[in-house]
């Protein structure tokens, strides 16, 4: 069967203005508003377009966290996933470790195409797919904006720094998506009911053989310093005059 | 991988690698920067266009004797290091700001909104991409001996350049100019951009443009400035018709001197600007345009 396995991850809502706990020991997430990160909201929505367009028969969504992330997993097949797979974690779960487990996924699911997020917005490390590509020694197109599949390759437009760039890669392929990939569509009520029948395995690294490691210490969080707020001026000729003082211009 | 001298990392002998079909003239260049210890090359027709899946294997080939193996946080070395930290099953760290120690980094996390720092417990490699607007450049005035390395390694034919596409500019380089001007939604159009494309040419700066402007289509993606675009430190950074939204002002926090000009007084671009301008764009850029 043609599948597609879409790594998801549970994050601070986009729109929540974060605070830093005042111990420095962490980011405040009590009560805070949790979604799908939302590159890898972009990444099931690419996945489920190309099963709707035939070119794979099953969409299979898997996290990796603490039991809460199995809300966002229900929200990822209310918007078309066909299954679901939850490896419980907690605490700080590496890059590393998270590709092991979903190398794992690959060898049990043998998916065609795994698509993750480019990166999460909450560490920002954007590696966990460059790292599944290494140890599962496939290809990778990293930030696609575009993705086309015929037989047994896919074409990726890429937005990298010089601009947009195509490459073409055999599959199975890890690929993580860039903010105009596409947009994703929104839940709706009676696919929220229908969800809650659809399939959510749950597993642990140790049933996967995957033993977790932390390799760097979380030390401090701190907010970031603040600019000084500057002056006013009011109009252009004041504004040249300023950055001429200032030797701008 | 040019690994820039920093304090915390003082001492540590600096091999830069240059991997690409003819590395001659890149090694020569990258052979001048000051504090570099050696500049290693390995050529291979393979190595023509930069792809991740091509050059990690080398990399990680090249890894043995370093402690650390870092690139630029930029897409291609984004997209190269991690998937040489998968290779080597060594940890990264992605967008380093700061290095306090060998072993202790500072690097921007929520899109900029908290500093985390992180450490690596000093057995082992650490790879890291670095945030190139955080760090001064090196200097020119060095003498590094250039070497060929012998790598050994099958590269993989699964990854395939096709092409890339870049509008080409005259306009300095957005990630290197010394002034910058960017636009966000407020511009309205492609169309709507020309205006500062005209000053930006006048006053010898780069565009830009905020997620917004290059979302609604009025500007290619790699003008876009912020946490998912390009993290740039000119001297002068313009933002002009850009509210400034947090992810926006993520990719221009490090700039000496910001401007912004805005209809609207209570935008956040202004909670960050140096010098406020509230008024109207499309009369305020051309009038600026004249009295420079």
């Amino acid at each position: 069967m043609k599948r597609i396995l879409v790594g998801i991850k549970r994050v601070v809502d986009a729109n929540v203005r974060i605070r830093v706990k005042p111990d420095g020991s962490g980011v405040v997430t009590d009560g805070v508003k949790m979604a799908i990160n939302p590159f890898d909201e972009i990444a099931l929505e690419e996945a489920l377009r190309i099963k709707e367009r035939g070119g794979a028969e099953e969409v299979i969504v898997a996290t990796i966290g603490p039991a809460d992330c199995q809300q966002q997993l229900r929200t990822a097949l209310a918007m078309g996933a066909d299954r679901a797979l939850y490896v419980q974690a907690d605490g700080v779960v590496e890059p590393l470790t998270v590709a092991r487990a979903l190398l794992k996924l690959i060898e049990r699911e043998q998916p065609m195409l795994v698509i993750l997020g480019k990166q999460a917005i909450d560490d920002d490390n954007g590696q966990t797919g460059q790292v599944l590509a290494a140890l599962w020694n496939r290809p990778q197109a990293t930030y696609a904006s575009k993705l086309e599949l015929s037989g047994e390759t896919a074409r990726v437009t890429r937005e990298v720094d010089a601009g947009l760039e195509i490459i073409e890669v055999d599959l199975p392929a890890v690929i993580t998506t860039d903010l105009r990939l596409n947009e994703p569509r929104y839940v709706k009520l009676p696919d929220i009911m229908k969800a809650k029948k659809k399939p959510l395995d749950t597993l642990t690294f140790a049933a996967l053989g995957v033993e977790p490691r932390q390799q760097l210490r979380l030390v401090r969080f701190e907010p970031p310093p603040q600019r000084q707020k500057g002056i006013r001026v009011k109009d252009a000729a004041e504004l040249v005059d300023a950055l001429r003082k200032k030797g701008l211009l | 991988m040019p690994a820039r001298p920093s304090a915390s990392l003082a001492g540590a002998e600096i091999a830069i690698a240059v991997l690409a079909a003819d590395a001659a003239a890149v090694a020569a260049e990258a052979a001048q920067l000051a504090g570099v210890a050696r500049v290693l090359t390995v050529e291979n027709t393979a190595n023509l266009h930069p792809l991740a899946a091509v050059l990690a294997p080398q990399i990680a080939a090249l890894a043995g004797p370093f402690t650390h193996l870092l690139g630029p946080s930029t897409t291609f070395g984004k997209d190269l290091m991690a998937r040489v930290a998968g290779l080597l099953e060594a940890p990264q760290v992605s967008d380093i700001m700061a290095i306090e120690s060998a072993t202790r980094f500072r690097r921007p996390i929520y899109a900029g909104n908290a500093i985390l720092t992180v450490e690596a417990s000093g057995e082992g490699k650490v790879v890291g991409t670095v945030r190139t607007a955080s760090f001064e450049a090196a200097a020119v005035g060095g003498a590094a001996p250039i070497e060929k390395a012998a790598v050994s390694v099958t590269l993989p034919t699964h990854t395939r350049f096709v092409s890339v596409s870049a509008a080409k500019s005259d306009r300095p380089d957005l990630q290197t100019a010394a002034r910058v001007i960017s636009g966000g939604r407020a511009l309205g159009s492609a169309e709507g951009f020309k205006i500062l494309y005209s000053l930006a040419d006048r006053m010898g700066a780069a565009v830009g443009a905020s997620r917004a402007a290059v979302d609604a289509g009025y500007a290619p993606n790699e003008m876009q400035v912020g946490q998912t675009g390009k993290i740039i430190a000119p001297e002068l950074y313009v933002a002009v018709g850009i509210s400034g939204a947090i992810q926006h002002l993520t990719g221009i926090k490090d700039a000496r001197t910001i401007v912004a000009i805005n209809k609207d007084g209570e935008a956040p671009i202004f909670e960050v600007a140096d010098l406020g301008l509230v008024g109207d764009l499309f009369q305020i850029i051309p009038e600026i345009e004249r009295l420079i």
